[in-house]
Parts: structure tokens; sequence; C-alpha cells
């Protein structure tokens, strides 16, 4: 189950460390997905878009600067008014553990933080492709909780 | 149509969940040339000088890699005209990865510019690297080819590089702030003179802006080269006769006869042609 996915991996706002973000495009492409990486410092909208033109069913967002807590929400909730909310959200970084509660009730389906192998973020996806875990979907469920 | 019915529609076409049965004419260019030698910048720069009186849709087609059979599809990171609000929404780029190894990318790519120019785009630009046969066979399907190269590539014309310098309805060679640029350009004039229709060479870069007007003004009205349509039209029956032949219902169980029991191939083919 679950097969070849089209992924977007994003990265908002003005951070630029871009390691970690094609450290993971490239473990996702190396497990059989298709990987549209947007580059550094892009806006919520222009995030959404991408996920819209290039017909994704997953995006995941890439954050070391701390803005999480306010640039997260934001794309989740644009995507859910542009009517998106069968995507599923992810996403990796330098994320305290006390900011992710709020991030999941947002939509976030799993956060990944330093040192993560890359067979975890494959078993991810994985499992959530068989899940009805879109960022609109209110089912609950997060990884690894 | 809204841009994610689109979106959808063109993930079935893809996906062989759509056909695509009428297709229209209209402009279809294709932008093709080694890695790295700045296809997606001078997409860019295009579409910085067209949108918004125009709307255009890219596809940009990169390999699949045969290993794992994922794709890291980035051209999108150049192209900083998406960032331009006044510009976006006339705009729209597609990511195609090609997949199979069957060769029948192509077809579907022909079958995506289509519907995007059924759905009124006036313009649809192929981004593609200019290297193996189904590649070559992207750039076939459009009305014009432009073929990109850079300095970094003055090593001569080889025979790979001429089987799609044979396509090309225009040369660019980029990268002009460089060092190298004008040895390239001489070199592509000289074994170009040879042929009666050479087409037109210039010089662009990204960096000083040099020649993206005159790029910009020309696309829309490129003459097309005797040699070239014939070179174009030969890709198109090439891969019109392998998806013919590909997608005969008894292929796979030929293909078997022939790999386990000894099937000789005049046999195997006048099995398929029967
Ligand atoms: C390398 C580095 C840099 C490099 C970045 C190079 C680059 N192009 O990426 C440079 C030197 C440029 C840099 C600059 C800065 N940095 Co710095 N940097 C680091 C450092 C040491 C390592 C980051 C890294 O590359 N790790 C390796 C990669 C592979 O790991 P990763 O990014 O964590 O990614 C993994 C996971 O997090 C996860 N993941 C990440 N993203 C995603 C996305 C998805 C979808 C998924 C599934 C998973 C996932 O998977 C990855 C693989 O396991 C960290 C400290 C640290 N140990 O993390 C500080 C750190 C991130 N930097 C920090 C700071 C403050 C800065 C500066 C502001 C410093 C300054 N004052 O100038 C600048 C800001 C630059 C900018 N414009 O944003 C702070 C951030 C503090 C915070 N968030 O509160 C850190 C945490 C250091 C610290 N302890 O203070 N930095
Ligand atoms: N110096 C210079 N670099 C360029 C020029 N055009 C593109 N580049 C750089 O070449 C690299 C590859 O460009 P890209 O458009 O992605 O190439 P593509 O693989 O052919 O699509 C990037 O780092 C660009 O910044 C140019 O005119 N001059
Ligand atoms: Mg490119």
């Amino acid at each position: 189950m679950g097969g070849r996915q089209r992924i977007v991996i994003a990265k908002p706002g003005l951070d630029g460390h871009d390691r970690g973000a094609k450290v993971v495009a490239r473990a996702l492409r190396d497990g059989g997905h298709e990987v549209i990486y947007t580059g550094l410092r892009r806006t919520p909208e222009q995030i959404v878009r991408t996920v819209m033109d290039e017909d994704a069913r997953f995006v995941g967002l890439s954050s070391l600067s701390g803005a999480h807590s306010h640039l997260f929400p934001k794309i989740c909730n644009l995507l859910k008014e542009s009517g998106l909310n069968d995507v599923v959200v992810f996403g990796g970084g330098i994320i305290p553990e006390s900011d992710r509660p709020p991030l999941y009730s947002v939509g976030v389906r799993a956060i990944f933080g330093p040192g993560t192998p890359s067979t975890e973020v494959l078993e991810f996806v994985e499992e959530a492709s068989t899940r009805d875990c879109g960022v609109g979907s209110d089912n609950g469920w997060i990884w690894g909780e | 149509m809204d841009r994610r019915t689109l979106a959808r529609q063109l993930s079935a076409i893809e996906n062989g969940e759509m056909q695509v049965d009428t297709f229209t004419d209209g402009d279809v260019i294709a932008i093709t040339g080694p890695p790295g030698v700045g296809k997606s910048c001078i997409v860019d720069a295009i579409l910085h000088r067209l949108a918004p009186a125009k709307n255009i849709a890219v596809l940009a087609v990169d390999p699949t890699s045969p290993l794992s059979g994922g794709a890291l599809l980035g051209d999108r990171i150049r192209l900083s005209v998406l960032d331009d609000k006044t510009k976006s929404d006339s705009i729209y780029v597609r990511s195609v990865a090609t997949r199979s190894s069957s060769g029948s990318i192509p077809s579907i790519i022909r079958d995506l510019a289509s519907h995007l120019l059924s759905n009124s785009f006036d313009l649809v630009i192929i981004e593609t690297v200019g290297a193996g046969q189904s590649e070559m066979r992207c750039a076939a399907i459009a009305n014009r080819i432009v073929v990109v190269e850079g300095p970094a590539r003055g090593d001569g014309i080889q025979a790979e590089k001429a089987g799609l310098l044979e396509l090309a309805d225009l040369i660019v060679v980029n990268k002009a702030d460089l060092e190298g640029c004008d040895k390239v350009v001489n070199d592509l004039t000289v074994s170009l003179g040879l042929t009666s229709d050479a087409p037109p060479i210039i010089k662009t870069s990204i960096i000083t802006g040099e020649g993206l007007e005159d790029l910009s003004n020309l696309i829309f009205n490129l003459e097309e080269r005797t040699s070239s349509k014939r070179a174009r039209c030969r890709q198109q029956l090439l891969m019109a006769h392998e998806s013919s032949l590909t997608s005969n219902p008894h292929f796979e169980a030929i293909l078997d006869r022939m790999s386990e029991e000894g099937l000789a191939l005049d046999e195997a083919l006048r099995e398929l042609n029967e």
C-alpha cells in the first residue's frame, strides 16, 4: 500500500538553514517518491500555491529559526481555506517539544527533530498515505504519539 | 477552470486515468540543453518579460531515478517570477518526472501540453534536459526548439550534441558573463555554417541581462527551419511507432517469450504486427 507520492518540501520564512530540508528531500526521493523542493524563503502563500499547482498529497515544512509557531499554523489554515483539506502536513527542524501540541492541533501530523533517521520519515509517509489524515481531517492521529 | 481542478486533471493524464482525444494547436516551445546550463533561469527571464500579458504554462521535466523510482524536482527554485504577485496568476508551473523507462513520457507531455492549451494558456514551455532519447522526444513535441549551451562545455561538437543541434530553431549560448562564451559561439557558427539553414545563435546572461530582451521577443516569432522540422517529425514518427508497439496488449507476453523461450526477433515482430 501507499506507493509513490508527490511531496513538496518547503522552507518557509527567512530561515536560511537548508541542509536538513535537502537531506530529507533526497531521502524521500531515494524512497521512491517525487519530491518538489521549493528552495529557501518562501511565503505561506507561495507554498500553498506550489502544493496546489503540483497536485502534491504531502507537504513537509522545515524550520530551524524559531518561526514555526507562527508559520506552520498559517500554512495549515491557508491550505484549508484553499480547499486542500486532504493534503498531509508534516515538519522538522529545531522545534522544542513544548511547541508541538499547538502545531498538532492545527493539523500537522508529524514533527522530526535533529538526528531523525530517514527511514522513519519514509515510514511516516507510507503510514499516513493509508490514513485519512489530511490537514482538514479531525481524526486526531499523530505520528509517534 | 480553477487551478486545483486543472492540477488534478493533469495528474489524471499523467497517471493514465484520463485521455486527451483531441489535440489543441498552439505555441509549444521546448527549452533544452545540458544540466546546469541555465535553462530554468532562462525560463524565469522569459516569464518575467511575457507575463502577465500572456498566460504561460511551464512543464519542467526531470529524470526519475532508475534505482528508486523517485525524483527530485527542483526547477521551481529558479523561478523568482512566482514571487511577483502581479505575474504569478498568469503562470502555471508543473514539475514532471520521466517515470517509466518505457518511452511513454513524450506522449504524456504532449497530452499535458495540449490540455493546457485548451485551458486558455497562450504558450506552453517545456524544459527538458537535452540528453537521452526520451528527453529528445519530449522536446520534439514542441513547435519550436531552443537549445541552450554554455561556456563550460566548450569541448567541441560531439555527435551526441549534434543530434540535439539538428533539432534547434534557435541556439542560446548562456552565461555570457563567463569566459569562454565567444569560443562556443565560434565553434557553433563554424560547424553550423556547413548547413544551408543554420539556426540563429544568441548570447545571454542571467547576471548582466544581456540578450534576454531579444530572446523574449524572439520566442513567439521563431522561424521554423526546414531541417529542424524534418528532425522533429522524425522523432514524432519514431515516438508514435514505439508507443504503438509498447501499447500492444501482447507486448509483455512476447517479450517474455523472447527472453525465456528464445522466440526470434523477426517472429516476434511478425506477431506484434498481426
Ligand atoms: C549548520 C548551521 C548553520 C549554517 C547553515 C548552513 C545551511 N545552508 O544550512 C549557518 C552557518 C549558515 C548558520 C547560520 C545561522 N544559524 Co545556525 N546552525 C547550524 C547548526 C550547527 C546545524 C544545522 C544543520 O545543518 N544540521 C544538519 C541537518 C541535516 O540537520 P537538521 O537541519 O536538524 O535536519 C534534520 C532534522 O531536524 C529533520 N528535519 C529538518 N527539516 C525537516 C523537514 C521535514 C519535512 C522533515 C520530515 C524533517 C526535517 O531531519 C533532518 C535530518 O535528520 C545548528 C545547530 C544544530 N545542532 O542543529 C545551528 C542553529 C540551527 N543555528 C542557529 C542560529 C541562531 C543561526 C544564526 C541566526 C546565527 C547568527 N546569529 O548569525 C544564523 C541564521 C542563518 C539564517 N539565515 O537563517 C540556532 C537556531 C536557534 C533557534 N532556532 O532558536 C541553532 C539551533 C544553533 C543554536 N544552538 O543556537 N547556521
Ligand atoms: N554566471 C552565470 N550563471 C548562471 C547563468 N544562468 C544560470 N546560471 C547559474 O547556473 C546554475 C544552473 O542554473 P539552472 O537554471 O538551474 O540550470 P538548468 O539545470 O539548465 O535548468 C545556477 O546556479 C544559476 O545561478 C548566467 O547567465 N551566468
Ligand atoms: Mg532546470
